[in-house]
């Protein structure tokens, strides 16, 4: 079709605007992999808001040593619900949903190669969700803990029916997150442009192979493992009964085998979206492509081997300890090596600091400290003292926040021109950035100090003569320094959905395929095939003298 | 200056769960490795973050706008040299790091002794409940001991040439708890259904605070934990007394006949009366602590009433029903209980 032809539709709809039952129906009922990633990434939104109130909730009742602003059981019950949301329904559908959106885009195919399925997977980890909140019908939601460990599941000291909303829900959506792993395979092994050799797939993509990889190794223990929850509890089963020759510590083993895997399936997209900025607000190439690529499969492979060092407290023995503490600690090194590629390409580049290279910066800097607290965790013995402490809510909030979640953001900003064919607004972009920088570094930074200075997690209290309080203090500062941070995000969202300055389609002078189609991409995404002979497609077009294919 | 104040203060409470002012062997030797490893991360900190914002600074668009801005920068498509380099220097780190931590995790966790005559050592059984400590002392310098208490766990503190190890058995009752005294030793889960082995020792006595680590449900943050070290001949006082079955006083045989009469005995132990319940901490001793409900207020008699009254006002979604008792009958009880030194 003539892009004219396309305008005069466009034109054409806008006079008769539809019906909103019409529009409704058109979202509920869509296969396009890119309105099924909107839709993902506006559930994520929604579950932020909600788990960050939970979150506020926490930190004002923590603002003072005995302090009873909650009850122990509210408190135990906001610290699960918020943890299992933003990983299962904050993390998670943001990453598949923002993949959704570009991956068919980047190689260059009309959509993901199974649509029902795709679709499939939105409405099953969004019904995952709303039956995890259902647990509150029950008289409260569950008090386990995001990570559940038996026996507090078994019945004995779990007897409402929010356990089972909780088990329930995650299986539903666990679901989910499989169907969208096997779509990503396939989408990213079959459906490439012609031209597009596996050592030609953009670097995001490529992350997100393998991050699905890790999904369909990941998923299924937990799936099996929550279904052995719900045999003990419903059918007198005893797989983690200690009394009847059950075992808890299986619980753990199954658990955190999704569970290691399942922080580098939040963290391995965003490397891909990282080495997808940097390089364009730098006007370089990737640097050590080939090294880069093997580092994110290595990190897909040693990640599977090192879940047992979240167990180190649990007395293993002293060789387990080390192996587990030996393979953490190698994880590092392909970590590393992601690190010095970043460095080296931004060195000797042209560095726009707009917002998408902003917040990747806020990444590389933050993302940097979580790594480094992460080694001092990986070392058994140390972890002796750190486990269960305060230092580690500091850490992983560190990882995701600093990590995930400024990479998330810096894709935002990067691919909103994209999917709506308007500019966020920078001047929002920069508020929300400092505002999210000093209310993070406020927040979790005395975290590590209270943790060191003994304070365990999930307590709904302390004690007023340990000296916690003025850094719990600090924390809850910096939580209401943050919050204001999302909302400028989601205000900056919607307002320049109408307002922003119109994008155009390469508003970054970018590389790859999606900047090569209209903003929004039509339906069918590409008028004809595109044909590529390089990872940077478009700067093969612009550089016709000086093309990447002669250098790969 | 107020700031200042409130910095220092909280430094010198800090003090008493501080993984650092370690007071034992298995805590010191952590803290080595944390030094080592605090200086590693530091520096490899630096220097990233150093590389990190000389990059943005040196290389930024408007620094280089006096040229063409339409020209690209070099395109530099790698360089296998340096990232054999870069990845050869995180290796070494990491073999660093692995030898120190194995070192490490031998000195703090060695194998189990068995009791024997003259070990100096002290053996105890710790039972993590939902919300207390139950500490079965089973033997020291090798003579066998047999009695029960809880929340507050008494030791010998050792002398120069004369260690006084303490070996204690970790389990549990119901779900999972953790043993965390931070200046002893390093933390370690009472699971049901499996035995750990957490030890230390110390020159220093005094009172050591700490707290249940792993997350057990609604009074979580209510497990407090408080070792008492003592010189020998304090702790040996104290362990005569509590291998004594409770004081008989008969000035309050009418309290000791209303607490038989209730339903207290269901689950409290009193040694050397019908009162022989497990499920609760044992009373035999009870005066002899200086804390109720697992640390959470001083033991004294208005708070043993408050206590009896209804728990829950002290430590709410406890365990322990509010049994409704008359005036008179907890006075009585209150009487009875706080005669058991």
């Amino acid at each position: 079709m003539a892009v004219a032809e396309r305008q005069h539709d466009l034109a054409s709809q806008a006079a008769t605007k539809p019906a909103w039952t019409a529009v409704l129906h058109d979202w509920v009922t869509t296969a396009d992999h890119k309105k099924i990633g909107i839709m993902y990434i506006l559930m994520g939104t929604v579950f932020l808001v909600i788990a960050g109130a939970q979150a506020l909730f926490m930190r004002w009742q923590l603002v003072y040593a005995r302090h009873d602003f909650v009850s122990p059981d509210v408190f135990n019950q906001l610290f699960t619900m918020h943890g299992t949301t933003m990983v299962f329904f904050v993390g998670m559908p943001m990453i598949i949903g923002m993949a959704n959106y570009v991956v068919p885009l980047q190689v260059g195919a009309r959509d993901m190669a199974f649509p029902r399925l795709n679709a499939l997977g939105f409405w099953l980890t969004l019904f995952g969700g709303l039956l995890v909140y259902f647990s509150y019908a029950t008289g409260g939601a569950p008090a386990l803990g995001w990570f559940a460990y038996a026996p507090l599941t078994t019945k004995t000291f779990a007897r409402s029916a929010a356990t089972d909303f909780w088990a329930l829900g995650l299986i539903v959506s666990g679901f989910g997150t499989l169907t969208a792993g096997i779509n990503f395979v396939a989408t990213i092994v079959a459906m490439r442009a012609p031209g597009m050799t596996f050592r030609k797939i953009p670097f995001y993509p490529w992350t997100i192979l393998w991050t699905s990889v890790q999904i369909l190794i990941a998923i299924p223990p937990l799936t099996a493992a929550l279904i052995m929850v719900m045999f003990d509890r419903q059918l007198d089963a005893h797989f983690f009964d200690p009394q009847n020759n059950g075992s808890v510590v299986l619980w753990q083993h199954l658990f955190w085998f999704f569970g290691h895997p399942e922080v580098y399936i939040l963290i391995l997209p965003i490397f891909g979206i990282v080495s997808e900025v940097i390089p364009v607000f730098s006007r370089k190439v990737l640097f050590g492509y080939e090294f880069m690529a093997a580092a994110t499969m290595a990190i897909a492979f040693i990640s599977l081997g090192v879940w047992a060092h979240h167990m180190f407290v649990i007395g293993m023995s002293r060789t387990l300890d080390m192996y587990f503490a030996a393979a953490s600690l190698l994880v590092s090194i392909p970590t590393g090596i992601k690190f010095f590629n970043w460095l080296a390409t931004m060195y000797g580049g042209r560095i726009s600091m707009a917002s998408p290279m902003l917040f990747c910066m806020g990444f590389l800097a933050m993302f940097l400290i979580g790594g480094l607290t992460g080694i001092m965790l990986a070392l058994a013995p140390f972890d002796f003292q750190l486990s269960d402490s305060y230092f580690v809510v500091g850490h992983f909030h560190w990882v995701l926040i600093g990590g995930t979640l400024f990479g998330l953001f810096a894709g935002f900003y990067y691919w909103y021109p994209k999917a709506t064919g308007r500019m966020l607004s920078e001047r929002l972009a920069k508020w929300q950035f400092w505002l999210l920088l000093i209310g993070f570094f406020l927040t979790f930074g005395p975290m590590h100090i209270s943790g060191m200075l003994g304070m365990p997690r999930r307590i709904f209290t302390y004690e007023a003569d340990r000296g916690w309080e003025l850094w719990n203090q600090i924390s809850t500062i910096g939580a209401f320094i943050q919050a204001p941070s999302y909302v400028i995000f989601v205000w900056n969202l919607l307002w320049s959905l109408r307002h922003g300055k119109p994008a155009g389609d390469d508003p970054w002078d970018a590389f790859t395929l999606e900047w090569a189609t209209t903003s929004p991409p039509p339906a069918y995404n590409f008028d004809s095939l595109p044909v590529v002979h390089s990872r940077r497609p478009l700067w093969d077009a612009k550089h016709p003298d000086d093309p990447d294919w002669q250098y790969e | 200056m107020g700031g200042l104040v409130l910095l220092a203060n909280s430094a010198a409470q800090a003090e008493q769960t501080s993984i650092f002012e370690p007071a034992s062997p298995p805590a010191e030797s952590i803290r080595t490795l944390a030094i080592l490893v605090f200086v590693i991360t530091l520096f490899i900190f630096f220097v990233v973050e150093g590389v990190l914002f000389y990059s943005i600074w040196r290389f930024r668009r408007s620094k280089q706008n006096a040229g063409d801005p339409t020209t690209e920068p070099a395109q530099v498509y790698g360089s296998k040299p340096i990232e054999v380099a870069w990845t050869a220097a995180p290796a070494l780190i990491v073999f660093v790091l692995v030898l120190a931590s194995t070192r490490t995790l031998w000195e703090v966790k060695p194998n189990a002794p068995a009791p024997s005559a003259g070990d100096n050592a002290l053996y105890v059984t710790a039972i993590g409940h939902q919300w207390w400590w139950e500490f079965h002392y089973t033997s020291y310098n090798g003579e066998p001991l047999d009695f029960i208490t809880a929340n507050e766990l008494h030791v010998p503190a050792g002398e120069d040439g004369t260690p006084r190890p303490v070996y204690l058995t970790l389990r549990s009752a119901d779900v999972i708890h953790s043993f965390w005294v931070p200046r002893l030793a390093g933390k370690l889960d009472l699971i049901p259904g499996v035995d750990n082995l957490l030890w230390f020792q110390t020159n220093e006595p005094g009172l050591y605070l700490g707290q249940c680590a792993e997350y057990c449900g609604t009074q979580h943050a209510g497990m407090l934990l408080r070792v008492v070290v003592e010189s020998p001949a304090d702790f040996e006082t104290w362990l005569a007394n509590e291998r004594q079955p409770a004081v008989d006083d008969p000035a309050v045989a009418q309290g000791k006949a209303a607490f038989l009469s209730e339903t207290c005995i269901n689950c409290h132990r009193v040694r050397g009366t019908p009162a022989d319940g497990t499920y609760a901490p044992d009373l035999t001793h009870l005066m002899s602590r200086e804390t109720l409900a697992s640390g959470l207020v001083p033991n004294d008699r208005e708070n043993l009433r408050k206590w009896i009254r209804n728990p829950h006002d002290i430590k709410e979604g406890c365990l322990m029903p509010a049994f409704g008792l008359s005036p008179e009958k907890l006075d009585l009880i209150v009487d009875y209980l706080a005669t058991l030194k």
